[in-house]
């Protein structure tokens, strides 16, 4: 019963909110989420409960968040550059 | 897929270049094994699911601790859900509940024998049962933090009169304590659960590293939350720096969700209490405030356990190791009942009952696979 799930939010309406788990559409209490949340908005969902607004671009900066601490690690180990280079240079590497 | 947003956090790439730098970190911290915990049974589910296992360097001893809040239930706590279900009073409750044992029997054992026990998804579907009749409801609510913010925000909901709570509900940070001063502990840092940051901000913590002088690194669910959050964990082992690290800023600040603990703490109040396998833990159950009394279980009903006090528990059980795992000094493996004469079918322990628990979740998984490998 402990599992967060994040999910896209498909409608709003009052304090309840439709969103989609990969795939799955589920209703959504909003009284304990602390921002306003709209259509295309993620949110995390805790047993019928959004704990959180995740903004998309928020995704992306985790992402960067990893390549940075991929990139100090490199600094420390240069035998490691090659497969920090080999990420970056690839198709599907950095976003 | 509209949740395609959250693919990149599984890249295998990614999470290869993060394993590389898993091991080398751990060569160079140079002992064996480096122990770090997490505590959460959803982190520990996500280790499973995604083999992230295979990938750790031998050296890197990632154990479970007191993570599944099904599983630290005390038994005392169960058998007030039994002895209440037995008395003809309805109970609604989160499925992992139903087969956790109690001293004499678990709800599902009450159901069989006449019981009404609805399982529900969320306390929201407890309150809407209550609406449907005028008899007595009662949610036998468990779960962290993350989950009694749901409960409290239902109570706050105005829910009908029939309906009321019987908390199991615990607190994560004093019980990180607990584990941190355990004589035999060898945990060098903790990775802390994003979702009950999420709700408590990553800022509760600060206390903790000052006091026990290791590292807390808080992480997400992803593949790549968890290998990150293991990274920056060791980082922080290495070079000897007891921080707060947030790995998991898409959803956990500084402060936490204030609209979420504001709702937490007018209905709940932290209280002592037992956790099962673990210890007295200070602080660690919460509790409903004199404010919501109309709505304590424990409160509108006299609950009678002395009939359950004549029954022994099963022998098997002074075997079972759940205790020890859940404090990290014991692994499944090491369990001379676990895949034998325990399973999730037939459970010892609740460790095995819950799909949070380490043992459950060993047994769907298999285990610790050992692939070999050169660390």
């Amino acid at each position: 019963m402990c599992l967060g799930v994040p999910g896209r939010v498909i409608a709003v309406e009052g304090d309840v909110a439709t969103v989609d788990f990969w795939g799955v559409r589920k209703t959504v209490r909003l009284d304990v989420v602390d921002e306003p949340v709209a259509p295309g908005d993620y949110v995390l969902n805790h047993v019928g409960f959004a704990i959180r607004r995740i903004p998309a671009s928020d995704i992306q900066a985790t992402l960067a968040l990893y390549e940075e601490l991929l990139a100090a690690e490199d600094e420390r180990d240069p035998m490691a550059a090659d497969v920090a280079g080999e990420l970056r240079g690839g198709g599907g590497g950095r976003p | 897929m509209t949740t395609s947003a959250f693919v990149p956090l599984r890249d295998p790439r990614r999470a290869r270049a993060l394993a590389e730098a898993l091991s080398r970190l751990t060569s160079r911290i140079g002992r064996d094994p480096v122990s770090v915990m997490h505590v959460c049974g959803s982190h520990e589910q996500a280790i499973a699911r995604y083999g992230l296992r295979a990938t750790f360097p031998r050296a890197l001893d990632v154990i479970m601790g007191p993570g599944c809040p099904v599983c630290v239930t005390d038994l005392p706590e169960v058998d007030e859900a039994v002895a209440l279900a037995s008395s003809g009073v309805r109970i609604a409750t989160y499925g992992d509940m139903l087969r956790v044992p109690g001293t004499a029997s678990s709800l599902a054992e009450a159901q069989a024998e006449g019981a009404t026990i609805d399982v529900v998804y969320s306390v929201s579907q407890a309150v809407e049962l209550a609406r449907t009749s005028s008899e007595p409801l009662v949610f036998f609510a468990s779960g962290f933090e993350t989950t009694a913010v749901a409960t409290a925000a239902a109570l706050l909901g105005e829910p009908p009169d029939n309906f009321s709570v019987l908390s199991a509900h615990k607190y994560i940070p004093p019980v990180m304590e607990i584990v941190a001063e355990m004589p035999g502990n060898r945990v060098e840092g903790f990775l802390a659960a994003g979702h009950a940051a999420t709700i408590t901000g990553w800022g509760v913590f600060e206390p903790f590293v000052v006091r026990h002088g290791i590292p807390v690194v808080v992480a997400g669910f992803e593949p790549l939350d968890i290998l990150a959050g293991l990274v920056r964990l060791l980082e922080l082992v290495l070079e000897g720096r007891a921080e707060v690290s947030n790995m998991y800023p898409r959803c956990v600040t500084h402060e936490g969700n204030r609209r979420a603990q504001d709702t937490l703490w007018r209905v709940f109040r932290p209280a002592g209490g037992n956790w099962r396998g673990i210890a007295h833990v200070p602080s660690g159950n919460l509790r409903l405030r004199d404010e919501f009394a109309h709505a304590d279980a424990r409160r509108r009903f006299s609950i009678d356990l002395t009939s359950l006090w004549g029954h022994a528990p099963s022998p098997l059980v002074a075997q079972c190791l759940c205790g020890e795992i859940m404090a990290g000094t014991a692994s499944p493996a090491g369990c001379a009942l676990f895949g034998r004469a325990c399973t999730p079918d037939a459970p010892v322990g609740a460790c095995m009952v819950s799909s949070e628990g380490t043992c459950h979740i060993w047994h769907q998984y298999g285990g610790r696979p050992f692939l070999g490998g050169d660390s």
